[in-house]
């Protein structure tokens, strides 16, 4: 049924050149972005462009996104259209902070609280899904799901939430707060599909939100490689004194496991005191990660690099010898796939979504600090291991694309839009 | 006349287990997990009896028993029947049954189930000669026949195995080395005038080792009058039927609600209603029939993966690394003079440790994956290396090392 719907769909729009239309919510974007969502946003939507999707992308705040920029990056494809609603919301940062915050913006102490943000939010929604014609409405993450909600109550046209996070996630577990809670869990009761980006997120929604599995289609994320070849290595130099680097690349929280890079760096330099461990990201754990290391005695091994972007972070991924990515709880992860396309192998959690799309990785549990040194010296130790791990996975990642994941992204549009009972006629196209 | 040649391969090898880099150094102590996981020698070992060993064991002496003309053979690894005397001296005693009935022909192979004669002429002829020690001490026979690890073959080997007195070698019949020829007649290897060799038929041998209980072979089910019938058109064409196979087809590869003891039970009558059939043992075979011609292998083949060649053990830089680390050892081993050492040094050239290291097909998952006891290729590279290393600090502390490179720095 789903086959024979897609191919007439596929028909009619070749014939009548006119495409389906997605009213996107989400609430960050590059070169505004704080982390692994706003990439994701930008890596889909550009995909589904390409393949003649429309998006109109609604974001929660008043960011740089200039016409201009866009004008750059969609030069051939203007597809996607960008509207911003002006508000104080704020991405989250760190997982610390993001708890501390939302729960200052709830607690009401300065008056504007989130929830009202969030719900200014669905507001606006309301006037643009009024406004615009749209086939589906694809919102990302919780701070938009009530936007999604408001905008498929006006239109009657079927909502998808794409989770790129838990509420679980975010706080690892600790402080889960019960209004984002229910935000999450009845946003996606009442939508009409859930895209998960892996099947680890999947699971966590079925586990703690009680959604039935078959309700969630899982669609992993992508990397396009034009965004990172040919940058400079700037930091080569440090290379020359012969020393190898290890690296860790993520908000320094809870969430990302630090200090079990830090144990393991410590047990490292045990057996090969001759490592340097660079630490590249901020957080509200940083100062405690310093103290960490300089109580462990290793400060002059480890080296807190803080946020990087762009250039300079290809250019850490590219010295690196091995990138750690040690999460406690990770719906994704997108930086492993960045540092193998920038030249280092790579060492994951089994608590990741990437996981599940990296064969050739080595894989760890978090907790399991011995077995991460262990594998960190096997890396640095026998240059025929990093050899046959970075040439394997290089040729894996190629296939990990974001067009590959729009591809799933339509197929899922079609079978949700079909099965809200649209027709030729009530569709947009 | 079409004669049946069975060959049953018997190998378990001791495998590494989880051996980190701490352990260096103060656990010397490289193949005894006794976790859950499988590479845990001693619970593998007994599953694979319980589930293979055992029961194809009673089938065959069931057979030998009710067919007096029936006969097989097996190869059995040094390290093999290391592990039987010390997990499951019952399966010993079973195997031993089957040789006693002298229907049940044994093959010399290399101890420690190696690659040696790629890498060390000398160590290969020592682990052949341990080898034939070990089948004479368990089974009273000297093996006539021999084959190499994983069918490895060419003429060089040829050559070296006729100098060492055997009249016959095993290898592959595989396509890009056979062309037109036929693996169902013995041949000459290429400039040797002692040896013969018997090539694997393989599409009947996987016909039963890896298509039997495949749904998705048209042929599905194989039955015994089946194979039986394909057996005996070879008649007036062929001298004999080379099927080699891993042992461990019998209830470990092909469960055994598959119905292969029961395939295994019916075949010989099967076979024998044809009157021009019968089985013969490698060395009868070899006493028997001349060779229809010359058979020049220059390049190594085996009987792995589709290639039919080196790749599942040497073909990314890891299994090339840890390899030629092994053998740089050689010499500085052997001079310690200590047996335990040396056991362990050679317990570490078993093949099975660089398959496991292959990523050739990791990304497919299929048959690389389900041999391998550890959770990725890399892991196997990293424990093999580890252990290694010990081997390596043990060496280097050796009292006879250090007299050695005393009397050196004399000289």
């Amino acid at each position: 049924m789903h086959f024979y719907f897609f191919n007439r769909v596929t028909i009619s729009a070749s014939f009548l050149k006119k495409y389906m239309r997605v009213l996107m919510f989400g609430w960050e974007f590059p070169p505004h972005n704080s982390g692994g969502l706003g990439t994701a946003c930008f890596g889909l939507t550009r995909a589904l462009a390409g393949r003649k999707i429309e998006v109109l992308f609604v974001l929660p705040k008043k960011v740089g996104v200039s016409a201009s920029f866009m004008n750059i990056l969609f030069a051939d494809e203007r597809r996607v259209k960008f509207h911003e609603i002006e508000t104080t919301l704020r991405p989250y940062v760190t997982s610390d902070s993001y708890v501390r915050e939302r729960d200052k913006m709830i607690s009401d102490i300065y008056g504007d609280t989130l929830m009202q943000e969030v719900r200014r939010y669905a507001l606006r929604a309301r006037d643009i899904a009024k406004k615009e014609h749209f086939d589906v409405i694809h919102a990302h993450d919780w701070l938009s799901f009530l936007a999604g909600i408001e905008a498929k109550k006006i239109s009657g046209k079927p909502l998808i939430l794409h989770m790129h996070a838990t509420e679980f996630d975010r706080t690892g577990g600790q402080g889960v707060n019960q209004d984002v809670y229910n935000i999450e869990r009845e946003s996606m009761q009442y939508a009409d599909g859930i895209i998960a980006v892996s099947d680890f997120t999947k699971g966590k929604i079925v586990e703690h939100y009680g959604i039935p599995a078959s309700k969630i289609q899982v669609v992993h994320n992508g990397i396009d490689e034009c965004d990172y070849v040919n940058v400079p290595a700037k930091l080569s130099e440090l290379k020359k004194a012969g020393q190898k680097i290890v690296l860790f690349v993520g908000r320094i929280t809870i969430q990302k496991g630090p200090e079990y890079f830090i144990r393991a760096a410590k047990r490292v330099l045990e057996v090969n005191p001759n490592v340097l461990f660079i630490v590249a990201g901020s957080g509200d754990m940083e100062r405690q990660m310093m103290l960490e290391a300089a109580s462990l005695g290793i400060s002059d091994h480890v080296i807190f690099a803080g946020f990087l972007r762009g250039d300079d972070l290809t250019a850490v991924y590219n010295i690196a010898d091995l990138f750690v990515m040690p999460s406690v709880s990770e719906p994704f992860g997108i930086t492993p796939l960045e540092s193998i396309i920038a030249g280092a192998p790579v060492l994951i959690s089994k608590q990741s979504g990437v996981a599940e799309v990296l064969v050739h990785a080595l894989k760890t549990d978090f907790w399991d600090t011995e077995d991460m040194a262990n594998k960190i010296l096997g890396v640095i130790s026998h240059r025929s291991l990093w050899q046959t791990l970075w040439g394997n996975s290089r040729e894996e990642v190629k296939k990990v694309t974001w067009d590959a994941a729009s591809k799933k992204c339509i197929d899922y549009y079609e079978k949700i839009i079909c099965q809200c009972g649209a027709t030729q006629e009530t569709r947009y196209i | 006349m079409a004669s049946i040649c069975f060959y049953f391969q018997v190998h378990q090898p001791f495998r590494v287990k989880d051996y980190r880099v701490f352990d260096i150094g103060n656990d010397s102590e490289y193949f005894n997990d006794d976790s859950d996981r499988s590479i845990n020698n001693k619970k593998i070992l007994n599953k694979v009896a319980g589930k293979c060993y055992l029961p194809a064991n009673a089938v065959m002496l069931e057979l030998l028993n009710k067919h007096p003309e029936f006969k097989i053979s097996f190869s059995f690894s040094g390290v093999f029947l290391d592990q039987l005397q010390e997990f499951s001296p019952e399966t010993l005693e079973s195997f031993q049954r089957l040789v006693a009935t002298g229907r049940a022909e044994v093959l010399e192979e290399t101890y420690y189930h190696s690659l040696s004669f790629l890498y060390s002429p000398e160590e290969f002829r020592r682990q052949v000669k341990m080898h034939q020690e070990k089948i004479q001490e368990l089974f009273g026979v000297t093996p006539t026949v021999f084959r190499n690890t994983e069918l490895i073959y060419n003429n060089a080997l040829a050559h070296e195995v006729e100098k060492m007195g055997y009249k016959g070698i095993i290898a592959e019949g595989a396509d890009h080395v056979l062309g037109w020829k036929s693996p169902n007649f013995l041949y000459r290897p290429q400039g040797t005038e002692n040896i013969k060799l018997l090539l694997k038929n393989y599409r009947l041998s996987d016909d039963i080792a890896f298509r039997f209980s495949s749904k998705d072979w048209a042929d599905f089910p194989l039955t015994a009058p089946k194979f039986a019938n394909w057996a005996s058109q070879v008649n007036g064409n062929g001298h004999v039927i080379n099927l080699f196979m891993d042992y461990e087809t019998f209830g470990e590869h092909q469960w055994e609600d598959t119905g292969i003891f029961n395939f295994l039970r019916h075949l010989p009558e099967e076979i024998y209603k044809h009157p021009d059939n019968d089985f013969v043992t490698p060395s009868e075979a070899i006493e028997r029939y001349e060779p229809v011609s010359e058979l020049d292998v220059h390049n190594y083949m085996s009987w792995a993966d589709v290639e039919r060649d080196l790749s599942a053990w040497l073909s990314n830089p890891m299994q090339h690394d840890a390899i030629q680390s092994v053998y740089k050892l050689e010499e500085e081993v052997l001079a310690t003079n200590d047996e335990r050492l040396i056991s362990d040094w050679r317990r570490l050239q078993t093949s099975d440790h660089f398959y496991y290291m292959c990523t050739k097909w990791f990304n497919d998952g299929d048959v690389h994956k389900y041999f391998n006891p550890y959770s990725t290729p890399y892991e196997a590279f990293i424990a093999y290396m580890n252990a290694l290393q010990d081997l390596r600090l043990r060496v280097v502390a050796h009292p006879l090392h250090a007299k050695k490179i005393k009397v050196r720095e004399l000289l």
